[in-house]
């Protein structure tokens, strides 16, 4: 302050950003400010263009081209094929259609499983360890986080043994007097269809056989994820909700202890605290963390080519597999790139739907 | 009502011992394995201590190219860590502090680059590493990790909350915008480039996929793909379950001690996403 008052003839530059406005703009500072800008952001937009942008719109010709992984896609050899590669993954009947269809199942069941679950439990636990008066808060939260820093791979190492044939699992479930358990990573049946056909429904009835969408029978729509996939489904659900928990925790610690208070002076009990004051409070973390969780969930990839890679019986297959396994598996650049876009635009729609949803809540709760 | 009180600061702690096990058991079981025989392995799965400990895991590692892995993950942790420290930082002060045209045209396209799905460019990466000559090089293994925008974003939320007097009294003595940030900046905002540091560490450190479709050649193998290729190719021919997950085990320890030393910025970390 002492400084500025010191200096008469410098340039005046008014203390805080905001008082600039109505000012004389300093056209020398401005034009250094422009400079410097664009030049301090240059590695980045350069990286940017050259390693997502470009690389994106190679990508999208190649899905419009018949390229087979051998030269350059844009050496003169390589012949745009129109939407060819969309149509034999979306309209015609095939191997490529039933894939993108067993490997949509999949993941939606994958989606449907962990992301509910992972939030529950990442709140859950996220309200455990806020708790004020708590022995061993850091401890228990350092526990929870762990996982969720681990490499995948060393991850997806470890469950393959916990659910072992010999592993944890299955002697945990010997203990409890359930024989032998599963073969976990051998076994395609599905859990709903098992279920069914504990009820007595073994064969599918002939409308749900003989219909269906992208190459795949109701039948097979409804069949639940694959004891294999389930495996993976937990591993997903432990891995991930330290993350979620830490995201709900700065969220919890912002909310006003009167309020609670206020809560309790009412009398309410502990499910109603919850739900009237804690819940509503949380929402803009509990969209954030359902937003991130569906975003991450339709791209598992990792885990895949780690445990099964796809198998058994293509029942843990995602997009984002089929993807890596028809491009650099089996040299079907021009599919396998399809396959990419269509997931993207899976999530984008996805996305936007559920900011829909939101939104249409949001306003509805305020009128 | 004392009681029943208790009775629930009982059962608090039980619902948090149970899932506090849930979450480290499987790492206590990886540590006692990784020094157990094969059939020890198999025989008692869920007791984490070997009935005789061995080290002959460790020593089947050493004679794969594990050394070589270990060094390849420290090279590609070590620049992306640097690379996005320094671009980012300052990137994300031009976006806060610099008044520019095309500013807010150059923020937007950030969000909306960190809104691509990054599975969705795996294949885009290949590509354009083949077309650049950057396949089966370190250039290539580590500039598109460098490529990030969500790093941007932090560094320029961050810059938001600093306030501007510090720096602008570096200017009025004479200081350029280069030194400003340089040496006024960057020293200001190291508990944002600690965050950056541990999320680019962390990051490029457990990377597999993009990581996997950068390279072919095995002596461009990290410790994530190495290990990767180890797990998958020795599926069909038995298990052998102490040297998995010995090499998970050893990939696991660097992360584990950023983990403790840094615990206090890494728990931090969450509450980038909420503010905005």
């Amino acid at each position: 302050m002492t400084e500025l008052l010191r200096r008469p003839d410098g340039p005046q530059i008014p203390l805080a950003a905001g008082g600039v406005r109505g000012r004389r703009p300093f056209l020398t500072t401005r034009r250094r400010e422009t400079t410097a800008g664009w030049l301090m952001s240059a590695p980045v937009i350069v990286l940017l263009v050259v390693f997502l942008v470009i690389p994106i719109v190679m990508a999208a010709w190649v899905s419009l081209s018949d390229w087979n992984g051998i030269g350059s896609p844009f050496a003169s050899g390589v012949h745009a094929v129109g939407a060819k590669n969309y149509e034999a993954l979306l309209t015609q009947p095939g191997l490529p259609q039933q894939q993108l269809g067993e490997s949509l199942r999949n993941n939606l069941y994958y989606v449907i499983l962990v992301v509910p679950v992972q939030t529950a439990l990442a709140l859950g636990l996220a309200l455990f360890v806020s708790r004020r008066r708590l022995t061993g808060r850091g401890f228990f939260r350092a526990a929870y986080y762990f996982p969720s820093i681990t490499s995948s791979v060393a991850v997806s190492i470890l469950f393959l043994y916990i659910f072992g044939t010999t592993g944890v699992v299955n002697a945990i479930i010997g203990y409890l007097g359930g024989g032998a358990g599963p073969n976990w990573f051998d076994d395609p049946n599905g859990l709903l269809q098992m279920i069914l056909s504990g009820l007595g429904v073994g064969t599918a009835p002939g409308a749900l056989a003989n219909h269906g969408f992208l190459g795949l029978s109701w039948w097979n729509w409804l069949a639940g994820p694959s004891v294999a996939m389930i495996a993976i489904i937990v591993l997903a659900i432990w891995t991930t909700s330290g993350t979620f928990m830490l995201i709900f925790l700065p969220a919890i610690y912002a909310i006003p202890s009167d309020l609670t208070e206020a809560a309790v002076m009412d009398g309410a009990n502990g499910w109603q605290q919850f739900r009237q004051v804690t819940l509503p409070m949380l929402r803009p973390a509990l969209f954030l963390v359902l937003t991130l969780g569906l975003i991450s969930t339709w791209q598992v990839f990792d885990q895949i080519y780690l445990m099964s890679q796809g198998n058994p019986e293509g029942t843990t297959l995602t997009p984002a597999f089929l993807s890596y396994l028809t491009s650099f598996g089996n040299q079907q650049w021009g599919q396998g790139a399809a396959i990419a876009f269509i997931l993207f635009a899976l999530i984008v729609v996805l996305t936007i739907v559920q900011r829909m949803i939101i939104s249409e809540r949001r306003t509805g709760g305020a009128s | 009502m004392r009681r029943r009180r208790q009775a629930r600061r009982a059962l608090l702690y039980l619902v948090l011992v149970v899932f506090a096990v849930i979450y480290i058991y499987p790492f206590l079981l990886e540590i006692g394995t990784a020094f157990k025989t094969e059939t020890d392995a198999v025989a008692h799965p869920l007791n984490p201590i070997p009935q005789q400990w061995v080290t002959s895991a460790f020593s089947e590692l050493a004679q794969q190219d594990f050394a070589r892995w270990l060094a390849n993950s420290f090279v590609v942790a070590l620049f992306v860590t640097l690379g996005r420290i320094l671009f980012d930082s300052m990137a994300g002060y031009a976006l806060a502090r610099l008044r520019f045209r095309g500013r807010n045209g150059l923020f937007a396209a950030i969000i909306a680059v960190m809104a691509v799905p990054s599975v969705v460019l795996l294949i885009p990466t290949f590509l354009v590493l083949k077309e650049l000559n950057l396949f089966n090089t370190y250039p290539g293994l580590i500039l598109p990790l460098v490529t990030d925008a969500a790093g941007v974003f932090i560094m320029r939320q961050f810059f938001l909350t600093v306030h501007p007097s510090i720096e602008e009294a570096a200017r009025i003595d004479g200081a350029g915008i280069f030194r400003t940030y340089w040496s006024v900046v960057l020293p200001l905002a190291r508990p944002a480039l600690m965050t950056l540091m541990i999320l680019s560490f962390q990051g490029s450190w457990n990377n597999f996929s993009t990581i996997l479709v950068a390279h072919s050649s095995p002596s461009l193998d990290t410790l994530t793909t190495g290990v990767g290729r180890l797990v998958s190719g020795q599926l069909g021919a038995g298990a052998q379950y102490p040297l998995q997950l010995a090499a998970a085990l050893a990939m696991t320890i660097p992360v584990a001690v950023i983990f403790f030393v840094f615990q206090k910025y890494i728990m931090r970390t969450g509450e980038g996403g909420i503010k905005e």
